[in-house]
């Protein structure tokens, strides 16, 4: 009992990391029908600013709190830039394209953030500064929780509430929701379509720049193409919780998590990629629009 | 511009003779030409995951060259590397062979640290018939290619039962859990030698966990090993991982002390894995302090270079470039017109003698006996392996600290 609360500690720490990549995946979706597959290399990108800006703080070792806050906000806005100058550069000029063309092109954009990331970053892992000194405290009788573990799991569920607020409480969400809803109808309406669009890449980016900085601070080896994996495991994690639905992506992440850890935990670490996408099979076939999702009549 | 068919053709047929003309004349260049020097080549991860290994092992190969080179070379020629990068990758590492073998035409191979990727560029050596000598390769796999393929390094049968000997022996551990890197020949091999030694001495594997390499999160293997209570812990992986595994481990409560191989050797291990690896123990092919002044004379010229302290894969990369000199040296002496084949790119004419060359280079390579190295006295068995002691280090507040020798 001891070792599986042990073992689900774990698996929703790695969770709220999935769920947090996956909410871009699913913002993005929700509002173009756009699989941004660039998105796991944002969240590689955040990763390094944040290394190069704890440096500046004075890192290696720990720093004030507020240092801390001011590295995962300076990723985060750098990220939110480099997202909206993705959108800009890469997906606009191709609004009125085939979707396909857009998808390829975001793997086109995926594999160059991976490969600049290997000639400025280079290619050899980095030791990602404890800006955070790691302590543990016992939950219960033997189960442990990290501090790093309460970091990413309270700085996750705070972006997560002011994500459900933004959007369900402020005119630019409601603007994104009639973008989703009906991209065409919300610009007769007075909608700018384009800056509700970049606005939306720009939160994704910046959630996914937060998963960077969490991880780098929990698991301190960050490399350029760290960010495939996750990537790839976040993107299912959105389809599991229904694509374009934010509850269903912050689920999908933490199931994702949790049922990785269990299957690394309990049957063998081998199988720790296959789980991801044996679900992603098994959603496929059994409830094809996800957990959450409602099966919406395809727009054109 | 538009070319009529005819034209268009003519333009192609031209440019056609053209391509073939520039070909023929560069290769004829480069077969008549006497460069003087004895090539040798080296392949190694210059960048990736385990770029220090690489860099270590080109550091320690370019001291012991410029070393032989300022000395007036192999019989008054000089011998020059010729380096390519595999990135980690044995894929690459096949191509990179493939390379020097074919294109470069090197005279034998110095190279790799992962016997993975040791195991991938090999089998080129063996079909061209040019020796290779790997400096740190351990798995027992890799000399089983066949007849030109050497190591100056102990291997994994021997490091694994050490590990156990040392972990039952001197620990006192009854109790061992493993975590093994499960793509990996070098850190199965050492799991598995583990494994039989410890169990054959009486004590007990109560968990036998997995990764895979590039993974940065092992706390659900380790949260399983904890139920179960292990006095120590076996990791025979690569230092990126193992420190993060320290990490980890720690974070969970486990207080077991970790125990590995030569994997670990690195400088970037301490930092990565921090305070979280005090009190852990690995097996090592030198230490830098031991007092023979012929390894404190290559501590000393190393750091003057480099800047910093060679690690063990440093000393066992200076290790076969002396042994491969020492080799060369040892057939000029013997075959002085065989040699001299050796100095040029082959021709159609001396192909054949060049063969028969790299075979009796082999045959003196085969023959090495207590060639004295800076990681120990080095001599080649049988099967092409080196027989040498292994010695135990310590971590102590980030210094390492000699533990003790094991003998083969």
């Amino acid at each position: 009992m001891q070792e599986f609360l042990q073992q689900l500690v774990n698996g929703i720490t790695w969770g709220s990391i999935y769920a947090l990549i996956a909410l871009g995946y699913t913002m993005v979706y929700g509002i173009l029908r756009l699989i941004n597959f660039a998105h796991g290399d944002v969240y590689m990108v955040g990763a390094f600013v944040a290394f190069f800006a704890a440096r500046l703080v004075g890192a290696p070792g720990p720093v004030s709190p507020v240092a801390a806050v001011l590295v995962l906000l300076t990723a985060m806005a750098a990220c939110a830039l480099l997202g909206m100058g993705i959108e800009r550069g890469a997906y606009k000029p191709l609004r009125k394209s085939p979707r396909l063309t857009a998808l390829i092109t975001a793997i086109g954009v995926s594999l160059l953030l991976e490969n600049l990331g290997i000639i400025v970053f280079g290619p050899d892992p980095k030791f990602f500064p404890q800006i955070v000194a790691p302590r543990q405290m016992e939950l219960i009788h033997g189960v442990l929780v990290g501090r790093h573990q309460i970091i990413i799991l309270g700085v996750s569920l705070l972006l997560m509430t002011l994500l459900q607020l933004v959007v369900l409480k402020t005119k630019i969400g409601k603007a994104m929701r009639a973008v989703s809803f009906n991209r065409q109808a919300a610009s007769l309406m007075g909608i700018s379509t384009d800056n509700v669009i970049t606005f939306t890449f720009a939160i994704g980016s910046a959630l996914a720049a937060a998963a960077g900085v969490l991880v780098g601070l929990s698991n301190p080896k960050i490399d350029p193409l760290m960010g495939i994996m996750p990537g790839i495991k976040a993107f299912v994690a959105a389809v599991l919780g229904g694509i374009g639905n934010i509850p269903g992506a912050m689920v999908g992440g933490l199931l994702m998590g949790i049922a990785e850890v269990m299957v690394v935990g309990y049957v063998s670490s081998t199988f720790r990629d296959a789980i991801a996408f044996a679900l992603l099979i098994v959603i496929l076939l059994v409830k094809p629009t996800g957990l959450f999702g409602t099966g919406m009549a395809e727009k054109v | 511009m538009f070319f009529g068919r005819r034209e268009s053709l003519k333009g192609i047929a031209f440019h056609l003779c053209l391509f073939v003309a520039v070909l023929v004349a560069f290769s004829c260049l480069s077969c008549g030409k006497k460069t003087g020097e004895i090539r040798i080549g080296e392949f190694g991860s210059l960048t990736g995951t385990t770029a220090t290994f690489g860099i270590s092992t080109k550091n320690g190969i370019d001291l012991a060259i410029s070393e032989i080179n300022s000395a007036g070379g192999v019989l008054g020629k000089p011998l020059s590397v010729i380096v390519e990068d595999d990135q980690g990758k044995p894929e690459e590492a096949a191509t990179a062979v493939r390379k020097l073998v074919e294109q470069d035409r090197v005279i034998a191979v110095l190279g790799e640290v992962a016997s993975s990727r040791t195991l991938a560029g090999a089998p080129f050596c063996q079909n061209a018939g040019v020796p290779l000598i790997t400096p740190s390769s351990t798995n027992p796999k890799v000399t089983e290619v066949g007849n030109y393929i050497f190591r100056v390094c102990f291997i994994d049968p021997f490091q694994g039962k050490a590990g156990a000997v040392f972990a039952y022996d001197s620990l006192g551990a009854r109790k061992a859990a493993i975590l093994r890197d499960i793509k990996n020949d070098y850190s199965v091999g050492l799991a598995e030698f583990f494994t039989t030694t410890f169990v054959a001495r009486g004590g007990k594997i109560v968990g036998d966990e997995s990764y895979s390499e590039g993974d940065i999160d092992f706390k659900a293997q380790l949260t399983s090993m904890k139920g179960k209570a292990p006095d120590v812990i076996f990791v025979p992986g690569y230092y990126t991982e193992v420190g993060l595994i320290a990490r980890q481990a720690r974070e969970l409560g486990i207080t077991a002390p970790l125990v590995g191989g030569d994997g670990w050797v690195s400088d970037r291990l301490i930092e990565i894995g921090g305070a979280a690896l005090n009190g852990c123990y690995f097996t090592n092919h030198y230490w830098d302090g031991d007092p023979d002044p012929n390894v404190q004379r290559f501590v000393t010229t190393y750091k003057t270079r480099f800047g910093s302290s060679p690690d063990a894969l440093a000393a066992l990369a200076y290790d076969a470039a002396k042994l491969l000199a020492a080799s060369l040296k040892k057939l000029g002496d013997v075959d002085a017109s065989g040699f001299a084949t050796l100095l040029s790119a082959p021709t159609a004419k001396n192909e054949k003698l060049r063969k028969d060359t790299l075979a009796k280079l082999r045959d003196i390579i085969a023959s090495t006996l207590d060639f004295p190295g800076v990681t120990g006295s080095i001599s080649i068995d049988g099967n092409r392996n080196a027989v040498k002691p292994a010695v135990f280090i310590k971590i102590e507040n980030g210094q390492y600290k000699f533990v003790g020798k094991v003998l083969p």
